[in-house]
């Protein structure tokens, strides 16, 4: 449980929506302001309630998007059929309230001492917590190499887009589009697979750090592939959306 | 290990649902399933979530480990399935 951070009981909070910001046609930021936030760790998560007129309740996790020191924020995928996620990217406006709490998580965590090279994998919004631990990384002046291998439908699906379009510095990012590509497309043009994995992934010599979130297929492809590549399991966290399409 | 479907989801999705029951961090613990032995931490199990409450399953033998109820603000855990939690 190193560096979790353990405390009291986990007590719903109220939250106060500051700034809203949109990143793809589905996908919004929600900086929320909680007052006396305890600070989180890449990679961990809050749970957000929403409470309706008739006290029927409905809760959700959503990974945190900043990094540690910084405002909490989440970044939401709108699901069609979901029951929470378009009230979150449509309906909430700055200063609306909702309650949360958290930080949540002691797994899929990761902190600076934990070293590398890392290996990020991220399949549509699953790249959240990994975006943190990017942050994370560049905050605290790591020098670990970090390599994002990030799956999305089209180029207008990416999130953080522009933001890791400006990541140098040891950091590189692979994208793959699955569904269509921009004309003169030269990166990868399918789902991520084994060719690919063995492609991207660092020498197993290496001794890399792996971080796979995703929805639920992704993350079993992807984390299958890199242990038959020969990383060991414990070297590989996961983190499963479910069946949020990808 | 089977690969898991769709709808499961991992046992990092109840870090906060657990919490609330043990009083601290579970994600990052150790479970022993009590029909195979397998030995998994909380955080890579598979997790199924519906309005009636939350199932928590080995990922070797597909046998519930844990499963929570919350009837009237009250969670009902049962834990039956475990050998071990640690």
């Amino acid at each position: 449980m190193a560096g979790t951070a353990v405390r009291g009981r986990l007590t719903w909070q109220s939250a106060t929506v500051g700034s809203v910001t949109d990143e793809t046609h589905q996908v919004r930021t929600l900086l929320l302001e909680v007052p006396d936030w305890p600070g989180h760790l890449a990679g961990q998560h809050v749970d957000i309630r929403l409470t309706a007129d008739d006290g029927y309740q409905a809760e959700r996790a959503y990974s945190i998007a900043s990094a540690p020191g910084e405002p909490l924020a989440i970044t939401v995928e709108r699901l069609d059929d979901g029951e929470v996620s378009p009230y979150l990217t449509e309906e909430l406006r700055p200063g609306d309230s909702l309650e949360v709490r958290g930080p949540i998580g002691g797994y899929f965590v990761w902190e600076p001492a934990f070293g590398g090279p890392l290996l990020l994998l991220a399949g549509g919004s699953g790249v959240v917590p990994l975006r943190s631990m990017l942050r994370c990384r560049a905050s605290a002046g790591s020098s670990v190499p970090a390599r994002l291998l990030y799956s999305s439908r089209s180029w207008e699906d990416v999130i953080y887009r522009a933001e890791l379009d400006g990541l140098f510095d040891g950091v590189e990012v692979i994208h793959a589009l699955t569904r269509s590509q921009p004309p003169g497309w030269t990166g990868y043009a399918r789902r991520v697979d084994q060719q690919m994995l063995a492609e991207v992934a660092w020498p197993v010599a290496q001794q890399p750090l792996a971080y796979v979130c995703g929805p639920t297929s992704f993350v079993e492809a992807v984390a299958s592939g890199l242990v038959g590549l020969g990383y060991p399991a414990g070297r590989v966290k996961t983190e499963r959306f479910g069946a949020t399409g990808q | 290990m089977k690969a898991l479907d769709d709808y499961a989801l991992d046992g990092n999705a109840i870090g906060g649902l657990l919490i609330e029951v043990f009083g601290t961090e579970t994600t990052t613990a150790t479970g022993t399933c009590g029909s195979c032995g397998a030995v998994s931490q909380v955080a890579e199990l598979a997790v199924y979530r519906s309005a009636l409450g939350t199932v928590v399953r080995c990922r070797t033998c597909d046998a519930v480990l844990m499963a929570f109820v919350q009837i009237h603000g009250v969670t009902c855990v049962d834990l039956q399935g475990l050998a071990s939690l640690a």
